[in-house]
């Protein structure tokens, strides 16, 4: 039961963290683009901000290893500990 | 013998003229402006990058553009994509061999087509392109715009004119010896560059 409750919240945290950190459908960044435009020449050049923006494999590793660990807890048997007799 | 000096006199004053018409504009630029972009398409995401180690000069005249020479440089260390594993591929031997090719350049050779409206204009601009060590003649569509005593606004100690230029043309990578014929399903064959460049030419 343990087990598949942190399987619940490995996928709930995996869900949250990519929504917070900008629901990305690209690949995971660690830098992120703003442009800017020089007043005089008027040429618009990337400024580069590090930043970690997860992206789809961020996603798709937290959702495999929830649904891969819920899958274990059904190959494990269901055993009550036995209650020691005095 | 009057005759003679006097012809040598004019043509010397006419050479000097002209080659003081001529400016080299110097496209190291301190604020970290000059860039070119670089876009490949992929099936997840367009991969967008860029590069911002510019230096490199060209020697023009303003008012007569043609004979216009010099080389563009890119530093290939500098060429970013915001993902760390894809940075680490377009660096690495497979792709772009940035220890082993340190330089991408643009060796411009003529200028034709010239479109003049005041300061600014259009031309093609004729080349010789150098990416991973391979060499190829381009033809590139150009907008310039020249900027006479704008220095000193961008760099208040120095006075002199700025050169912008702007240019956005498509190279093929398997042309280059980027992996040719390889991944086109995960990576695009073209690349779209497109430049954007101030040069400056500081005067006394």
């Amino acid at each position: 039961m343990v087990i598949r409750g942190f399987a619940l919240l490995l996928l709930v945290l995996t869900l949250l963290g990519w929504g917070y950190l900008g629901s990305n459908l690209g690949w995971t960044k660690t830098s992120v683009a703003t442009t800017r435009t020089d007043p005089i020449t008027d040429i618009s050049y990337t400024e580069y901000e590090s930043r970690f923006v997860p992206g789809v494999e961020f996603l798709a590793i937290g959702i495999a290893g929830a649904v891969v660990i819920f899958a274990a807890t059904l190959f494990i048997p269901l055993t009550k500990p036995k209650s020691k007799s005095s | 013998m009057k005759r003679t000096s006097l012809a040598f006199a004019l043509t010397a004053s006419l050479c000097a003229t002209a080659f003081a018409d001529k400016q080299t504009f110097d496209f190291k630029d301190p604020k970290g402006v000059n860039n070119v972009t670089f876009k490949l398409d992929a099936p997840l995401e367009t991969i967008t990058g860029t590069a911002s180690g510019i230096s490199g000069t060209i020697t023009i005249d303003p008012e007569n553009p043609a004979e216009a020479e010099g080389t563009i440089v890119v530093d290939a260390e500098t060429l970013h994509v915001p993902n760390p594993m894809m940075k680490d591929h377009m660096h690495g031997e497979k792709w772009l061999d940035v220890t082993k090719h340190e330089k991408i350049t643009f060796e411009v050779k003529g200028i034709s087509n010239i479109e003049k409206e005041g300061n600014t204009g259009s031309a093609d601009v004729t080349g010789t392109f150098t990416l991973r060590g391979i060499s190829k003649d381009l033809t590139v569509p150009a907008k310039v715009t020249y900027l006479p005593g704008r220095l000193g606004d961008r760099m208040p100690d120095l006075k002199g004119d700025l050169l912008v230029i702007r240019a956005d043309w498509t190279i093929k990578r398997s042309e280059f010896g980027i992996q040719p014929g390889q991944n086109e399903d995960k990576v695009s064959d073209e690349i779209e560059l497109s430049m954007s460049i101030a040069g400056a030419s500081p005067k006394d």
